[in-house]
């Protein structure tokens, strides 16, 4: 449910970005960590259904899901955290920190170049 | 085609309220926590409970997050202390400039302790900070002890874990096996707290309220 916010809030940025460099967006990059709770699919629809009738609309979004990493308290291995069997690779051990999730980021947008072209 | 990097926080704006009002509680040092559960796990009765326990020993002002109506509000407000209720309309979790705007409508002065109720949902709050200390996630029996490793975000993210309606463990009508939901909440978090309690009985409030105090006191300092 969520994800309308978080499209909301992409496709302001996406939008201002479009404005500044006057060119038409097509693709937008963005990523996020794993304890992030955001559908790729339900994210799609709500930017789908929010960029009709804005220059954002037909945008193609690609989401990356960053893997959590944790520092492991006994031999301090920094280690990518499996969910379903939470260990240390190195020493076996379950006493770890989690490091700080992958924050949800629009890492590059893609833009037509032609109808720049088009303008000029 | 052109390619151009952004890097820039898909959230910022939200993180960006959630850092003025952490800052806000830091300056004022008040404690501020932010309940988070499913619909139906007792948020409410546990806030009533507390605030009843802890008359007298520590001052509670309530922020109460509900998609419509203030009918959570009117039971906090039936225990004397302050509350404001924010309406998110559909929304499925609170945002911080929300907390921002109802901070200004509590007696903050003259609190020790905030707590925020969000709205009933396991998954769409753990992903907005709303600039609070710290998080504290319940789970009722009767919604399963699988709960911790279905839903590993909120666990991995919450200083405590409230495990109410204990009350319903003694007649057997509700398989939970309170061991598995401890191991898998402390497996992706090490150092939760956990207490078993009913809010409706009153097992175990004692403990959750003494962490409360314990608590509130560490702020002040």
């Amino acid at each position: 449910m969520h994800e309308t916010m978080v499209a909301q809030s992409l496709m302001a940025i996406i939008a201002e970005h479009a404005e500044k460099n006057n060119a038409k967006p097509v693709s937008a990059k963005i990523s996020c960590g794993m304890l992030n709770p955001v559908s790729d699919e339900i994210l799609r629809f709500a930017f789908e259904a929010i960029a009709k009738n804005t220059p954002c609309e037909g945008v193609k979004l690609q989401v990356e899901h960053k893997p959590i990493r944790a520092r492991c308290k006994n031999c301090d291995a920094n280690f990518e955290v499996e969910l379903s069997l939470p260990e240390c690779p190195k020493c076996g051990g379950d006493d770890f920190e989690l490091l700080p999730d992958a924050p949800l980021i629009l890492e590059e947008i893609e833009f037509q170049t032609e109808s720049r072209n088009e303008k000029n | 085609m052109k390619k151009i990097d952004i890097g820039k926080k898909i959230l910022g704006e939200n993180e960006k309220y959630a850092l003025e009002n952490l800052l806000f509680f830091t300056k004022k040092k008040k404690l501020c926590l932010n309940i988070i559960s499913s619909p139906g796990s007792g948020k409410t009765t546990i806030l009533a409970r507390t605030i009843n326990e802890l008359k007298g020993k520590i001052k509670i002002g309530v922020i109460e997050g509900d998609i419509q109506t203030d009918i959570d509000a009117e039971r906090i407000r039936a225990t004397g202390a302050p509350v404001v209720q924010i309406n998110t309309e559909g929304a499925c979790h609170l945002s911080a400039a929300q907390i921002s705007g109802a901070l200004k409508q509590l007696p903050v002065e003259d609190l020790d302790l905030i707590l925020i109720e969000n709205v009933g949902n396991l998954v769409c709050p753990s992903a907005f900070e709303l600039g609070e200390n710290g998080k504290i996630v319940v789970l009722s029996v009767p919604e399963g002890d699988d709960k911790p490793a279905k839903y590993p975000a909120i666990f991995a993210k919450s200083k405590v874990l409230l495990i109410n309606k204990i009350d319903l463990l003694n007649g057997g009508q509700v398989d939970f096996d309170i061991e598995r939901a401890k191991a898998d909440a402390r497996r992706l978090n090490k150092a939760i707290e956990i207490f078993p309690i009913s809010a409706r009985r009153g097992d175990g409030i004692t403990n959750w309220c003494d962490w409360l105090v314990k608590s509130v006191e560490k702020c002040a300092e």
